[in-house]
């Protein structure tokens, strides 16, 4: 199996407004195979290759986009990232201040750390899940639950840390009378709302958001994606934010990568994915991403067959049995996650001699 | 000048939070029988267990010469028919020659009244305040005339008193080695079903192990492990030991099936996304949610636990007069001689049955008050 890393990274890239700033997090060749085991004597006979070599990084101040179909992985990754995962394989650099004494950032790479240090810099790396009825535990108040992560951590002060908490619940639209309520009294959108302050309980620096608006109503997600975004811009927050579909992720996200089967196939500005995708797979999705104007023709491109299977997936490039533009190539040897453009990466044979649609 | 109309406090709004328990209680409070089961418990409690000493006529080891006697009626008129206040007669011996038997019968020319609050033996209420009142009792001198309601045993000793003072250990071995059940259940089945992999191999194994070897043999052997010439306390405790020790596996099994699926919940996970210690996950996050059902099969399983008690005691492998439960005074009830002659020691059996009753109408009752399908928990 290959095993491309996105390597040389640039530290620094054109920063739109002033506001993106250096590499923050940097995955390289992350995978994670989960063992099938059966028989009265679990004997492993194959692995489920739910992440399989996924590189991508995020600068500081940053929304990254991570999209892709259902079981695609990107759950997966998320969860490697901050090691609720042992990942299999690959490194995960970020930038911490949790584990010099000074405080000075470094870059450091959390598969390495011991459990001690590892728990030190999850008070930088916070998570907002998918499920908000599952993600707060049913037998807490909303004050315990938002103020867990500093009693964790050690941060916790009476009277001071209580305020913080009122503020936050302010912060994200929650009344300060709710903090003696259970999760089970609120709405979808406002169980949300609770996941984010309690994200932002202990002031991360990279906020990992796992479809956090797929399960709340149209008319809410909205809502709670502006939270997000402004709460990006007060914090000085960086996203991974993971979405199965273009749409939703367009508006909010500065880069996107697109995973295919456990691997990312391709990563850019979102400008640049949405214009000028050169990943066929990426260029399927965007077909499918509803137009605004109305006399536009719909030529969606309807892909072959189904999503690879991660336990047994295909030979070569994972996409070619859908891929209209497959070569012989593309059977036998798995295309390499590689830098086609300056911050425009693409794991395909045929990047550069392809023009594919996007969609503007 | 004007007076400003004051500003319109706005009502204090009622507190509608309502935490899962008070869902629970509010659910409980509507099942008839769950609540009568739970007062007769608190009722058998605090009689048998806290205040025996209060409510019985006279200690537990007071003797008399009227062995055997049969239960004293309580009469409210005399010879003539007269109502009366409620007194006894006292008792004399006779000797029934056609069937060889010596019994009691009423001595109509003594007659003592039946008086509350009198004062008789000396004893500790609660262990603390020296007090001799009790809650009955007759107006003599207890060398010339007693009150037996459940009729007296061998030693002439008031049976009643006897019932009171042997429910403290049986109702207490059943809360007590509970306890210590539910510690050791939900502790091993947490960390088994936490940590999978060889601890939770090795637990299961054991449990299953436990569930497979039959039951009375073993408790027969353990029991019989304990050295007699322990004090019968020490006894007492190892047999709360031994019962807790062979039926904590059903309850860490279970404890470690629900904790598997919470495991999995996102609640664990988000715990653990912010370095929650394993302990703090297991113990703050994992736990709570088995709290329910383990309170439900603590409650329904005490019972098995107080017929554990009594049984192993009947068969004289349990606790030792001169420690006295139901169990030891099912011991003397159950033989032939007893059951034809002193059939009123047979008084011990209803208050097991109504215990065991009681606890399996609070179970069911806590059980459909908990149940997770039953409504959002
Ligand atoms: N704990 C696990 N053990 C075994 N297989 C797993 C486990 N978790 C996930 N998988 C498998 O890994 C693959 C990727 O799952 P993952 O949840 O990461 O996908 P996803 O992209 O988040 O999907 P969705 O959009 O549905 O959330 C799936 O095939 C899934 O069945
Ligand atoms: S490598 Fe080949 S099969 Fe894979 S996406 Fe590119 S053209 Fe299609
Ligand atoms: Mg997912």
């Amino acid at each position: 199996m290959s095993s491309t890393t996105a390597q040389g990274t640039k530290a620094t890239t054109s920063t739109k407004d002033g506001r993106i700033g250096d590499i923050l997090l940097d995955v390289k060749g992350l995978k994670k195979y989960f063992p099938i085991q059966r028989g009265f004597l679990r004997r492993t006979v194959g692995y489920v290759k739910a992440v399989d070599d996924v590189s991508l990084y995020v600068r500081s101040g940053e929304t990254l986009g991570l999209v892709g179909e259902s079981g695609c992985g990107k759950t997966t990754a998320s969860r490697c990232i901050i090691r609720l995962y042992e990942p299999t394989a690959g490194q995960v650099f970020f930038k911490t201040r949790a584990l010099s004494p000074d405080g000075t950032p470094k870059m450091v790479n959390l598969l390495e750390l011991s459990r001690e240090e590892m728990n030190r810099v999850r008070q930088e790396i916070a998570m907002i899940f998918q499920d908000p009825i599952n993600s707060l535990n049913p037998r807490m108040t909303v004050a315990d639950i938002i103020a867990e992560p500093m009693v964790i951590h050690g941060k916790y002060v009476k009277g001071e840390s209580e305020e913080r908490i009122v503020e936050l619940l302010r912060r994200v639209g929650l009344r300060p009378d709710h903090l003696r309520r259970y999760p089970h009294e609120f709405s979808g959108g406002q169980r949300q709302r609770i996941g984010i302050a309690r994200a932002l309980a202990l002031n991360p620096s990279l906020v990992l958001c796992d479809e956090p608006v797929s399960a709340l109503d149209v008319s809410i997600q909205a809502q709670t994606l502006n939270l997000l975004q402004d709460l990006q811009e007060e914090f000085k927050l960086s996203y991974i934010f993971v979405a199965h579909d273009l749409s939703v992720v367009q508006h909010i996200s500065d880069r996107i990568a697109v995973m295919y089967v456990g691997k990312v196939v391709e990563m850019a500005s979102s400008e640049e994915l949405y214009t000028n995708p050169m990943h066929p797979y990426t260029e399927a999705l965007l077909s499918a991403v509803p137009k605004p104007d109305p006399l536009y023709k719909s030529d969606r491109i309807i892909m072959q067959g189904d999503v690879a299977d991660p336990s047994n997936p295909p030979s070569g490039c994972y996409f070619h049995p859908r891929c209209q533009y497959a070569v012989d190539l593309c059977k036998q040897k798995a295309p390499e996650f590689r830098e086609v453009k300056p911050d425009h990466w693409v794991a395909c044979h045929r990047a550069e001699e392809l023009k594919l649609r996007g969609v503007y | 000048m004007a007076v400003a109309a004051a500003p319109a406090v706005p009502a204090k709004r009622k507190e509608l939070s309502q935490s899962y328990w008070s869902l629970v209680w509010y659910r409980f409070k509507k099942n008839k029988l769950g609540v009568l089961g739970g007062i007769v418990l608190i009722v058998l409690y605090i009689s048998f267990a806290l205040i025996p000493e209060f409510l019985a006529p006279y200690a537990l080891e007071n003797r008399s010469q009227f062995v055997e006697a049969p239960p004293t009626a309580i009469q409210l008129f005399d010879e003539q028919g007269r109502f009366q206040a409620p007194f006894v007669y006292g008792l004399e011996r006779r000797v029934d020659v056609a069937k060889r038997l010596r019994t009691w019968v009423p001595d109509t020319d003594r007659k003592y009244p039946v008086r509350l609050f009198v004062q008789g033996d000396e004893y500790q209420l609660l262990g603390l305040i020296p007090m001799n009142i009790h809650l009955f009792g007759i107006d003599a001198d207890p060398r010339e005339a007693r009150i037996f309601l459940l009729g007296a045993d061998a030693l002439g000793r008031d049976y009643l008193t006897r019932i009171l003072y042997g429910g403290r250990l049986s109702l207490l071995i059943g809360l007590i080695g509970q306890f210590l059940t539910i510690v050791l259940g939900m502790t091993l089945g947490v960390i088994s079903g936490y940590y999978g992999g060889p601890v939770d191999m090795f637990v299961q194994r054991f449990t299953e192990f436990l569930a497979a070897f039959p039951n009375i043999p073993l408790f027969m052997a353990l029991s019989a492990a304990i050295p007699n010439y322990w004090s019968p306390i020490a006894v007492y405790f190892m047999l709360t030991i031994i019962l807790a020790f062979l039926g904590w596996g059903g309850l860490a099994r279970q404890v470690r099936g629900l904790v598997l699926s919470l495991r999995e919940r996102e609640y664990a996970l988000a715990a653990k996304s912010f370095g929650a210690s394993d302990l703090r996950i297991m113990f703050r996050h994992l736990l709570p949610g088995t709290t329910s059902h383990v309170i439900v099969i603590a409650t329904l399983s005490i019972p098995g636990m107080i017929l554990a008690e009594t049984a192993l005691s009947w068969l004289g492998l349990g606790l030792r007069p001169p420690l006295t439960s139901w169990g030891t005074l099912l011991q003397d009830a159950a033989t032939i001689r007893a059951i034809r002659f002193t059939p009123w020691l047979l008084w011990v059996v209803p208050p097991i049955l109504i215990t065991i009753f009681a606890y399996n109408m609070l179970g069911d009752g806590l059980r459909d008050a908990m149940d997770p399908y039953s409504g959002r928990g």
